[in-house]
């Protein structure tokens, strides 16, 4: 089980190293769209700190929409889909460590990437380090919800536009937890709840999401 | 029901969408048995073939293995049986031995690489084994494709049109390498358009689908 994990892991962890090209677009896409919005409302430092938490926020589920169309659909074109589901092992774990791959990917970066942004937006260090925080417990469920919409939208015409459509309202709870827990931060109120559901919200999706994604990814192959 | 009949389908319909492609369906599979499953294009040989994987739900009808229906037994099953269809499972990006390490990975295996590397040669493809699969041929790639399924040491191969793309040297190879399988207790269940030269295999031939085809070799 636990070599099945692994492997599933190195295979997309290797696949997504000899194709930088499409990793690099997800991040530069995260710088831009959250640097488009300084330029389009102006650049006063007390209105960029009130939006800023909310514009990292959306910008950072958009990168991460956009590369989850791909999160099947590569090995459903070459055949090794199939092959990996008719596995003896249960095809939850091969979700999970998609899943898990594709927060690895395409996840970890944002997290890199948006403390430098962050001061773009004139947050505090306070304010940074929650944003952190909230995007580390965050970005999981979108990876995990996302691999849910990926599975049910497998093979299906402009399946991108319809998984963005599908998936977008489940990541509102991560959405309004993650941003709030910032906005707290800027507004004095504290992040410790917004944090602490934003935390219930990833256990959740851990533990049914990989099984809808699995009951979908079937009658998505049949 | 004989007792060496490994797998065995009972009854079984397909629909795909409105169409019903066959319905009452039965034949078995013993040990050292090959089921050539033949008809014309469109009659369902491949829908057939992904039942029996259990990608594809029937209609109406039991697949069982080993006595025991596919889905009550997935994991046993899925371990002893291996599936290559149209498309290889061939990853572009990755080399013929990544390939094959991957392929039994996924398979919760262990990978050996001596062996790897020995079947890949004996496949002809000794000089490619540091290139990425995107440069090789239709069909190099489908000569992977076939040493993950020599690899995986599958007891029944379910096979979709084989030897599609490959020259004659790779026919020959491959009709030994099914008579090997078989002589050694294995089974098969393969559809092919071409004449296959099988000399002392037990072969049964399924015609699916209602128009007639002329005998093969």
């Amino acid at each position: 089980m636990g070599r099945f994990l692994l492997a599933v892991l190195r295979r997309d962890l290797t696949l997504a190293a000899r194709r930088r090209g499409d990793w690099l677009i997800a991040q530069f896409f995260f710088v831009m769209v959250a640097s488009l919005f300084p330029l389009g409302v102006g650049p006063e430092p007390n209105m960029l700190a009130r939006i800023g938490p909310g514009v990292l926020w959306v910008a950072a589920t958009l990168a991460s929409l956009l590369s989850l169309s791909r999160l099947f659909s590569d090995d459903h074109h070459d055949g090794s889909l199939e092959h990996m589901v008719l596995s003896p092992e249960p095809t939850v774990l091969l979700v999970l460590g998609k899943s898990l791959a594709h927060w690895l990917i395409y996840g970890i970066p944002l997290l890199l990437i948006a403390p430098v942004l962050g001061i773009q937006f004139n947050l505090s260090w306070e304010a940074i380090f929650i944003l952190e925080i909230s995007l580390l417990l965050g970005t999981p469920i979108l990876s995990l919800l996302g691999g849910v919409g990926a599975a049910l939208t497998l093979g299906l015409r402009g399946g991108g536009v319809l998984l963005t459509l599908l998936i977008l309202p489940l990541y509102i709870p991560a959405l309004i937890f993650g941003a709030g827990a910032v906005d707290g931060v800027v507004a004095g109120t504290g992040a410790q709840a917004h944090l602490s559901l934003l935390g219930a919200f990833l256990v959740l999706s851990l533990m049914i999401a990989p099984w809808i994604a699995a009951a979908a990814l079937r009658v998505s192959l049949e | 029901m004989p007792d060496d009949a490994l797998l065995s389908v009972h009854d079984l319909a397909c629909a795909r969408g409105e169409r019903l492609l066959f319905k009452d369906m039965n034949f078995t599979v013993g040990a050292g048995e090959l089921l050539l499953v033949q008809g014309g294009n469109g009659q369902g040989k491949t829908s057939l073939l992904r039942l029996l994987t259990g990608l594809a739900r029937p209609e109406a009808g039991e697949i069982r293995w080993r006595g025991e229906p596919i889905g009550k037994c997935r994991d046993l099953f899925h371990a002893e049986m291996i599936y290559l269809g149209h498309a290889n499972g061939v990853k572009d990006d990755l080399d013929p031995i990544e390939n094959l390490r991957f392929a039994e990975g996924l398979q919760g295996r262990a990978f050996e690489r001596e062996r790897a590397i020995d079947l890949l040669q004996r496949l002809g493809l000794s000089r490619c084994l540091d290139l990425p699969c995107r440069v090789l041929s239709f069909g190099q790639r489908r000569r992977v494709a076939l040493s993950a399924l020599l690899l995986a040491d599958a007891k029944l191969w379910i096979l979709d049109e084989p030897l599609t793309g490959l020259d004659v040297h790779a026919v020959a190879l491959m009709e030994g390498l099914i008579r090997d399988h078989l002589a050694a207790g294995g089974m098969a269940v393969a559809t092919t358009h071409q004449a296959l030269n099988l000399e002392g295999v037990k072969v049964q031939r399924l015609l699916v689908g209602n128009v007639a085809i002329p005998e093969m070799a």
